[in-house]
Order: C-alpha cells, then sequence, then structure tokens
C-alpha cells in the first residue's frame, strides 16, 4: 500500500539520551529506533553514547555493547556474527545490511539504526518477517523430481553446479526485498526479490524436473512483473548477490518460452 | 481476528498464468518508438507555423501519414501498457483500482482511433 506519511501510531517521537560513559575519550554516538508493543506509545529514537576504546569495529559489537552496558532492554536478533544467519538485518546509516558485517569505519558522522523499512516491528529491531518467510515457503524452495531416485545422490556436473553460485549464498536477511519499493507497496502480492532469487536457484538447477510448473506458478502480473529493475535489492545486498539479475534471467525464460 | 495461515495469505488466488505478453508488448512499441517518434516529430515539426494548405499537402504524402497513423497506433499503446503498471502500483482501493484500469483500457485505444482516422481522411480525401 501506498504511504507518503506515516500511519499516525507509527510517528517518531524524540527518546531518552542516555548518560555519556564515565572517562571515555573517544565516544560515538548511536541513534536508535526503539518501540515497545506493550508501552501503548508511539516509536522513539534514543541516544546512546559507546566508548569506541572499549567496542569491537562492527556495528553489532557496539549493539551488544549497548544491551550489556548502557540499556539490557534493547532489543535485536542476533547469531553468527560473521554474515551467515542473516538474523541481524537493519537499516543501518540508510541501508538495509547485516549489522555483524558492517564495519563502523564505513559510516560518517552518527550512528542511525532502524528495523527493516517498511516491515511491522514486533519490537525495536526486530520485524515480523513471518509473510516474508511464507512467500520462501510458497516457490518452492526444494529439488522437486519425477523420475525415481537414484541410488545415490543425483549427479551434476561441475558446469551445471557453477550455475548456482551467487544464488545458493543467500541467507535469506530480507534487506533486498524490504529495500525495495515495488516490495513495500505491494507485498501482499508481489514475492519481492529475495524469494525470485530463491525461485531462480531451483529453475535453473539441472537436477530440478519443475521447471516448466515453477515458471507456470510465477508467470503472474505481481508475483513476478512488480519488479520495475529499480535495482535497490543488487546495490543493498550485504552478501554481493544479484537479486535483481535473477529476476531479469527469469522474464527472459518467459518470454522464450512464449516466442 | 482471523485465523488464516500465513501461507493461505501468500497464496492469494494463484497465478493469473499472465503478464508475459504485456511484458513483451511494452518492449516492443518501446523499440517502435524510436524510428516511429524520431519521424513523427521530423514531419512534425516541418508542419509547425505553415498555412493550413501546407499542413495538408504534408499528410497527404502516403509516407507521412503512415508514420503519423503508426505513432498513433504504437504510442497510445505503449501509454495505455505504461499507465497500467502505474495504477496496478500504486491504486490500492479495489473500486477506483478497477474504475482506473478499465478507462485506460478504454481511453487510450480511442485516442488512437481518433487520431489515425483524422490522419486517414486527410490522406484518403481528394
Amino acid at each position: 500500500m501506498v504511504e507518503l506519511t506515516l500511519p499516525k501510531n507509527s510517528r517518531m517521537t524524540v527518546g531518552k539520551t542516555w548518560p555519556k560513559p564515565a572517562g571515555a575519550k573517544n565516544v560515538r554516538a548511536f541513534k536508535i529506533y526503539r518501540y515497545d508493543p506493550d508501552a501503548g506509545a508511539n516509536p522513539r529514537v534514543d541516544t546512546y553514547f559507546v566508548d569506541m576504546d572499549s567496542c569491537g569495529p562492527m556495528v553489532l559489537d557496539a549493539l551488544i555493547k549497548i544491551k550489556n552496558e548502557i540499556d539490557p532492554t534493547l532489543t535485536f536478533r542476533r547469531s553468527c556474527r560473521e554474515g551467515i544467519c542473516g538474523s541481524c538485518a537493519m537499516n543501518i546509516d540508510g541501508i538495509n545490511t547485516l549489522a555483524c558485517i558492517y564495519g563502523m569505519d564505513e559510516i560518517k558522522g552518527d550512528v542511525k539504526i532502524y528495523p527493516l523499512p517498511h516491515m511491522p516491528v514486533v519490537k525495536d529491531l526486530i520485524p515480523d518477517l513471518t509473510h516474508f518467510y511464507a512467500q520462501h515457503a510458497s516457490i518452492m524452495p526444494w529439488l522437486e523430481t519425477k523420475t525415481n531416485k537414484p541410488a545415490a545422490e543425483w549427479r551434476q556436473s561441475i558446469d551445471d553446479r557453477k550455475k548456482l553460485d551467487g544464488l545458493y549464498e543467500c541467507v535469506m536477511c530480507a534487506c533486498c526485498s524490504t529495500s525495495c519499493p515495488s516490495y513495500w507497496w505491494n507485498s501482499d502480492r508481489y514475492l519481492g526479490p529475495a524469494a525470485l532469487l530463491h525461485a531462480y536457484r531451483w529453475i535453473i538447477d539441472s537436477r530440478d524436473e519443475a521447471t516448466g510448473a515453477r515458471l507456470d506458478e510465477l508467470e503472474d502480473p505481481f508475483k513476478l512483473y512488480r519488479c520495475h529493475t529499480i535495482m535497490n535489492c543488487t546495490q543493498t545486498c550485504p552478501k554481493g548477490l544479484n537479486p535483481a539479475k535473477a529476476i531479469a534471467e527469469i522474464k527472459k525464460m518467459m518470454v522464450e518460452r512464449t516466442m | 481476528m482471523n485465523f488464516k495461515t500465513d501461507y493461505k495469505a501468500v497464496a492469494g488466488l494463484g497465478s493469473a498464468k499472465g503478464g508475459t505478453g504485456h511484458f513483451i508488448s511494452q518492449r516492443l512499441t518501446a523499440i517502435a518508438l524510436v524510428p516511429l517518434g524520431i519521424l513523427f516529430v521530423f514531419t512534425f515539426v516541418r508542419a509547425l507555423g505553415e498555412g493550413h494548405d501546407a499542413v495538408l499537402a504534408i499528410y497527404r504524402h502516403p509516407f507521412n501519414a503512415l508514420i503519423a497513423i503508426g505513432f498513433f497506433i504504437v504510442m497510445f499503446r505503449h501509454l495505455r501498457l505504461g499507465l497500467q503498471v502505474v495504477i496496478e502500483d500504486y491504486v490500492h482501493n479495489e473500486r477506483s483500482r478497477m474504475l482506473m484500469l478499465i478507462t485506460n483500457a478504454l481511453i487510450w485505444r480511442g485516442f488512437a482511433v481518433a487520431g489515425a482516422f483524422a490522419v486517414a481522411k486527410i490522406a484518403l480525401t481528394v
């Protein structure tokens, strides 16, 4: 749904400014989005000050330091701290990325941290991703075959395996989909770059026998064709993948089987 | 409170099994508009500021008339396909959406027919 202004209960307010750490020389300000569903108040932006001399280099290091030493109520997802689980996806300094692999040296001035854009917020930096995950499930992210199962594994040539490079690495962090204006306006029907990249990963898998059925499912003005090659997905992907290209390849296959 | 599952919401009404025709048509009309647009502007600029008889003479020439008719048909088709996407993207109220999509589907076809008829009338009047 197109919304040029935030709904009343989503309008930002100025939050609390926490005290600076005593005796610290190298202090950096963090402006972090806070929302508590139980408080019944509008979201606010709290300001924290972190002693950078005793903090790791990544944004996630600072978030963990704030939670441990300043404000234990600050809520965010994190797990692997090395860019492989996709849990700590958030909007940092204006771009969607993973807090654990985004260095604070890349940010000028205050560090501004918000949850992924245009998603319902569960609490603080945690967006509700249930719809996003259901969209992923809808593209059948598994090997579909009709031929009898081979005695050992389904075999694949080295060249065919190479086609999956740049696709299988996706960690489903949702940075791309939530950076896409088309996904903001029409995520109820548009699958979004992440689900479509996964769809393409199975469409071009040489072992998969449901290629036609997969294309049938995607051939829809909304599921696929809401992509207008805005390319925010590719620009923001913290893993350096190219969902826009994957979507373009699906569209090419659609044309190929028509003409 | 509804008890629909997330998967049910995503599945919706299923795939429309369409959209590729629209995609191809939008690109083909875009390609066709490159020469047609340039040639149409070229003849149109020649007619600018000329008297009534001179303009009629320009569009009586079969080549100029064909370019103008082709331009109207292709341009209005391209416009219709493009605006359809804009409406689908941004208008979410079901009633106004349908109304705008139907209007969009009809009005530009009318414009194309009117434009083509006007030029044909000039070209074919002796």
